[in-house]
C-alpha cells in the first residue's frame, strides 16, 4: 500500500493465445501498477506460465498487445530489447554448468557489463541471498534451495523492471521454501520490484501480494486485493480455490507471553505469536475449527474467542454445510448436515461462534497489503 | 566476448594450416598417371618419379589401381596417361580414339606360383595352358586377382585357351586385390597363382610360393604407355602427358629399368624394350 | 608372433629415428582429420543446433535423415566426391581430386553427420525451459545459442572424439579421392593397406601401431578434459 503506485508498468490488451486451435489464454484488460506485487493463482493448466510467459514475449501471442510503460511490445519496442529489462525464474532453477558465480553473473554478461562491474554486482547479490560462501561452487553441487536462492540472485542482479516468478518454491521441501519465502520477501520490500507471481499454494499469494488473480480455463476469474478475492469471491470457483477461509485485518493492541490481541473492527482476537503493538496483521481463520453453538448454550471453556452472530448464508458443500456468520466481522464455518439439523440453523438465527487462540493464523501486513475498502 | 575472439584465432589459425599442405594449385604442372599396382608394388616408380619430377618441374600424381581400372580413368579424361599391360585391351582403347601414342616401354613375364608342395603337379611344365588344365583337372585351389588388371586379363585368355569354364568352380576363388594382396592370399591359402615376375620377387622373402612354370611365350608381360587424347579430352595435361612418356622411353630411364631390382633380388624385374617391335619380345 | 614383434620394433625405430617418411605421413593424416574435424565440427554444430531448437516441417525426416548419415559408410562417400570431383565432374574445374583437399572433403562429409547427430542429441537433452530461461536474462539469439552450446559442451567434445576417431582410422574414402600419393596425399591407413599388399608388414606394423597412439592420445586428451569437467 505505501510502495505500489498507480502508474501502469505493464498493459495487456486482448490477450489470447491459441494452440492447435485450443484456447489457452484469454485475457482482455490486464493492468499491472509499478512497485505492486501481482498473484497468479489457480489449479494446475490454468494458464499461469502461459500468462507470464506471454507478457514477457517468451511466447507470441496470438493475439492481443503488451505495452510496456506506454509502449507496444514487438512494434516500438523490440521483444529482446523489451526482455532486457524484465526477468523470470522458473520452478526449476536451470542453473548453467558453471559456477555459481558465473551463474549469478550471467545475465549481466549478456548485458555486456565490465567484469569489475559484474563482480561488484554479484557479490551484492549473492549476499542479499545468504549464499556469498558458494560462489566458488559448481551450480551442479547444491541442495534444491541453494539452487533456487542461486537463480533468484541470478534474477535479482540484472535489476529488473519486472520480476515474474513462475512457480519458484514449488519442487522444494516445506522448510526450506519456508526460509526462502522469508528471504524473497524481505528482498521484495527492500528492491520494491514490481513482480507478477504464479503459484498454487494461495497462502504464498497472500503473503506475498498486494493484489491476487484467480486463474482458470486461461481466464481471469477475479483480480483483487486479498481483502476482496477471500472474502467476496465472484464465483464458486474461486471460492472453492481460495479455500473459503476467513481473512480479518486488523492491528495489535495488547501483547501478553506468547499470544496478543488484535482489533478487528472493535472486536477483540486473541492469537498465538509474536507482534508488535500497533503493528497491522491479517488474520485467517479456517472455517473448520470454528465451532458453533446455540446462543443460549453456556459454559464453553477453552475457547478464547467467543462471539455473538447472525447467520447469514448456509451453502451445503457435501457432507458438511458451510455457514457465513455475522459477527459485526465475518466468520465462516463448517458444520457437519447432522449438527446443521440439530442446531436447526437458519438465516437470521442468532448463535454464538467460537475458535481457539492457536486456529488464528497471523500474517504480518507490514509489506502493505492493500487497504480493505470495506 | 573474449571466448569468441579466441574461438576466431583458432579458426584463422587453422586455415592458415589449411593452406600449408596444398601448394597453388598450378594445374598444368599436375599429371595423373594412371598405372597398374605391379608397377607401385615393386617400386620401380618410386625411383623414376623423383627423378622425372625433378628434371621436369612436373608433379606426377601416381593412382595404382589395375590395368582395367587405369583404362577406365582414361576413358574418362581422369588420368593424363597410363603405364599399362594389357595389350589387347590397350589396341581397343587406342582404337576407339581415347588414347594416343601408345609406346612399348619393358616387358617382364607372368610365372605360375604355387605351394612348393604342388598339389596339381605342374612343377617344370613348359606351356601354360596345359599348367592350367592340371590344375582345374586336380580341383587344386587357383586365386584369381579378378579385378581386370592386366594380370587378370591375362588369366583368363589361358583359361580361354585351355577351354575350361573356371567360373563358379569351387576350386576357382578371386580377390578383387592388388597383385601383392593376392599373392599374399595365395600364400595364406596355398593356392596357385598367376603373378608378375617383379612383384613376385620383391615379395618372395614373405612368401611362401615356389614358381612352378615360367617362359612360355604366352605369359609374356608387356608395359605400354598410352598418352590420353586431348583432342577428345580438353582438359587433359598433354604436355605433361608427353614429358612423362618421353621420359620413360629415354635412354637413361630405360637403363635404370634394366638395373632396377638387380641389387636386391639377384636379377632385375623388368627388361627395357624401348624402340623394339612386340613380336621380337622373349626371343 | 615373430612378425609382431619385428613390427613393433621397427614401429619404435621409425619414431625414434623421426623417419621422415613416416613423420611426413603421420602429420598428413593429423592435418587432414584434424581440420575434416574441425570442419565437421562447425558445420554439424550449426546445423545440428538449428535442426534441434527450430520446428519446421519435415523436421523428423531431416533428424532421421542425420541419423542416418551417422553411420555413413566411406566409400559410398569416397565414391560420391570422386564422382564430383572428376574432371568432367560438376566441381571438376577446381581440379581437387587426388589431392589432400578432397580427402579432407570426403572425411567432412563423413564426419559431419556424427557431429550433427550427436549434437542433436546433446541439445534436445538439454531441459527445455533452459532456452526460455537464458532469454529471459536477456540474451540475444546468438548469446542463447552460443550459451546452450556450451551447457552441451561435454556430449559435443564425445562429438569431436567420435569424428576424429571416424575419420583418422577410415581408408576407403581417402584412398579414392586422395589416391595414395607418395609424399602428399598418403596417410597413415592408406599406407598400411599399401604396405600390407607389398608384403612390408612390419612397416604396415609400424604405421598401425602409430595410428592407435594417436587415436589414443587424442582421445585421452578429450576424455581428461571431459573427466575434470565432472562433478566430484
Amino acid at each position: 500500500m505505501e510502495k505500489s503506485s498507480n502508474t501502469p508498468i505493464l498493459e495487456a490488451r486482448n490477450l489470447h493465445v491459441e494452440r492447435a486451435g485450443v484456447t489457452l489464454l484469454d485475457v482482455p484488460d490486464l493492468v499491472i501498477n509499478e512497485g505492486e506485487v501481482l498473484s497468479i493463482i489457480g489449479p494446475n493448466g490454468a494458464g499461469k506460465t502461459t500468462l507470464l510467459q506471454t507478457l514477457c514475449y517468451l511466447m507470441k501471442p496470438t493475439q492481443g498487445e503488451v505495452f510496456f510503460r506506454g509502449v507496444k511490445v514487438g512494434f516500438q519496442l523490440p521483444p529482446f530489447e523489451y526482455r532486457k529489462r524484465l526477468t523470470m525464474v522458473f520452478q526449476e532453477p536451470l542453473l548453467f554448468d558453471t559456477t555459481v558465480f558465473n551463474n549469478v553473473a550471467s545475465g549481466l554478461k549478456f548485458r555486456k557489463l565490465k567484469g569489475m562491474e559484474i563482480g561488484k554486482i554479484v557479490i551484492e547479490n549473492l549476499e542479499l541471498l545468504g549464499i556469498a560462501h558458494l560462489k566458488d561452487r559448481s551450480a551442479r553441487t547444491l541442495s534444491g534451495g541453494e539452487a533456487q536462492r542461486t537463480s533468484l540472485a541470478r534474477a535479482f542482479a540484472i535489476r529488473p523492471e519486472i520480476l515474474f516468478l513462475d512457480e519458484p518454491f514449488a519442487a522444494l521441501d516445506p522448510p526450506t521454501r519456508e526460509s526462502l519465502m522469508e528471504d524473497l520477501e524481505h528482498v521484495l520490500k527492500k528492491a520494491n520490484t514490481t513482480t507478477i507471481f504464479a503459484t498454487h499454494d494461495r497462502m504464498e499469494a497472500l503473503r506475498l501480494s498486494n493484489r491476487i488473480a484467480v486463474m482458470k480455463g486461461g481466464m481471469i476469474h477475479q483480480i483483487g486485493s486479498p481483502m476482496e478475492i477471500v472474502n467476496h469471491p465472484v464465483s464458486e470457483f474461486v471460492a472453492s480455490f481460495i479455500g473459503i477461509e476467513t481473512i480479518l485485518s486488523g492491528r495489535v493492541v495488547t501483547k501478553g507471553a506468547g499470544t496478543f490481541i488484535a482489533s478487528i473492527s472493535g472486536h477483540n482476537i486473541e492469537a498465538i505469536g509474536d507482534a508488535r503493538v500497533g503493528e497491522n496483521v491479517m488474520c485467517f481463520i479456517r472455517p473448520e475449527s470454528v465451532v458453533i453453538s446455540l446462543d443460549s448454550a453456556r459454559g464453553l471453556t477453552s475457547e478464547r474467542n467467543v462471539f455473538s452472530g447472525t447467520v447469514e448464508k448456509i451453502i451445503p458443500v457435501g457432507p458438511y454445510y458451510k455457514i457465513h456468520i455475522d459477527c459485526g466481522f465475518p466468520l465462516a464455518a463448517y458444520i457437519t448436515n447432522d449438527s446443521c439439523r440439530d442446531l436447526s440453523l437458519e438465516v437470521g438465527k442468532k448463535i454464538k461462534a467460537s475458535f481457539k487462540a492457536t486456529a488464528v493464523r497471523i500474517i504480518g501486513k507490514n509489506k502493505g497489503i492493500s487497504k480493505d475498502r470495506e | 566476448m573474449k571466448k569468441i575472439s579466441s574461438m576466431l584465432a583458432i579458426f584463422v589459425a587453422l586455415f592458415v594450416v589449411l593452406s600449408i599442405p596444398f601448394p597453388a594449385f598450378a594445374q598444368q604442372k599436375n599429371i595423373i598417371l594412371a598405372t597398374t599396382t605391379s608397377t607401385q608394388d615393386t617400386g620401380l616408380l618410386d625411383v623414376l618419379i623423383p627423378i622425372f619430377e625433378k628434371k621436369t618441374g612436373y608433379f606426377v600424381k601416381t593412382i595404382a589401381v589395375g590395368s582395367g581400372q587405369a583404362m577406365a580413368m582414361g576413358q574418362k579424361g581422369e588420368a593424363d596417361i597410363l603405364l599399362v599391360h594389357s595389350p589387347e585391351a590397350e589396341q581397343k582403347f587406342v582404337a576407339e580414339g581415347y588414347g594416343v601414342n601408345r609406346r612399348l616401354v619393358m616387358h617382364n613375364d607372368f610365372i605360375v606360383v604355387g605351394p612348393p608342395a604342388d598339389p596339381a603337379k605342374v612343377r617344370g611344365m613348359k606351356s601354360a595352358v596345359e599348367v592350367f588344365k592340371k590344375i582345374a583337372s586336380s580341383n587344386s585351389l587357383f586365386i584369381s586377382r579378378g579385378d581386370n588388371s592386366g594380370t587378370h586379363v591375362k588369366e583368363k585368355a589361358i583359361w580361354k585357351a585351355a577351354n575350361i569354364k573356371y567360373e563358379g568352380e569351387k576350386w576357382y576363388q578371386q580377390t578383387g586385390l592388388g597383385m601383392g594382396q593376392t599373392l599374399n592370399v595365395a600364400s595364406e591359402k596355398r593356392a596357385y597363382t598367376l603373378a608378375d615376375r617383379g612383384t613376385y620377387l620383391a615379395l618372395k622373402k614373405r612368401l611362401d610360393l615356389d614358381i612352378l612354370a615360367e617362359g612360355d611365350a604366352i605369359l609374356l608381360n608387356i608395359y605400354h604407355v598410352i598418352e590420353v587424347n586431348p583432342a577428345k579430352f580438353p582438359k587433359v595435361n598433354a604436355a605433361g602427358a608427353k614429358a612423362f612418356a618421353d621420359f620413360m622411353v629415354s635412354r637413361e630411364t630405360q637403363e635404370i629399368i634394366r638395373t632396377f631390382g638387380v641389387d636386391k633380388y639377384g636379377s632385375p624385374l623388368f627388361f627395357p624394350d624401348a624402340g623394339k617391335r612386340v613380336e621380337n619380345l622373349g626371343k | 608372433m615373430e612378425l609382431l614383434f619385428e613390427g613393433i620394433k621397427k614401429a619404435f625405430y621409425l619414431l625414434f629415428t623421426l623417419d621422415s617418411e613416416v613423420m611426413g605421413i603421420t602429420l598428413l593424416s593429423l592435418n587432414v582429420s584434424g581440420i575434416a574435424t574441425f570442419i565437421s565440427l562447425f558445420i554439424g554444430v550449426s546445423i545440428g543446433t538449428v535442426v534441434a531448437l527450430s520446428k519446421f516441417p519435415g523436421r523428423k525426416i531431416v533428424v532421421s535423415l542425420i541419423n542416418t548419415g551417422m553411420g555413413l559408410p566411406p566409400v559410398v562417400v569416397g565414391l560420391f566426391v570422386t564422382i564430383f570431383l572428376w574432371r568432367s565432374g560438376p566441381f571438376g574445374f577446381l581440379g581437387l581430386l587426388y589431392t589432400p583437399t578432397a580427402m579432407i572433403i570426403a572425411q567432412s562429409v563423413i564426419a559431419t553427420p556424427i557431429v550433427m547427430g550427436i549434437t542433436l542429441a546433446a541439445m534436445q537433452q538439454l531441459p527445455k525451459k533452459l532456452r526460455l530461461q537464458i532469454l529471459a536474462l536477456g540474451a540475444t539469439r546468438l548469446q542463447m545459442v552460443w550459451t546452450l552450446i556450451k551447457e552441451a559442451r561435454l556430449p559435443l567434445l564425445a562429438a569431436i572424439m567420435a569424428g576424429f576417431g571416424g575419420v583418422i582410422s577410415e581408408i576407403g574414402a581417402s584412398i579414392m579421392v586422395g589416391g595414395n600419393i607418395k609424399g602428399y596425399s598418403r596417410v597413415l591407413t592408406t599406407a598400411t593397406v599399401m604396405e600390407t599388399g607389398k608384403g612390408n608388414f612390419d612397416i604396415a606394423i609400424a604405421l598401425s601401431i602409430i595410428l592407435l597412439a594417436l587415436a589414443y592420445l587424442i582421445n585421452l586428451i578429450l576424455t581428461y578434459v571431459q573427466q575434470r569437467e565432472r562433478p566430484r
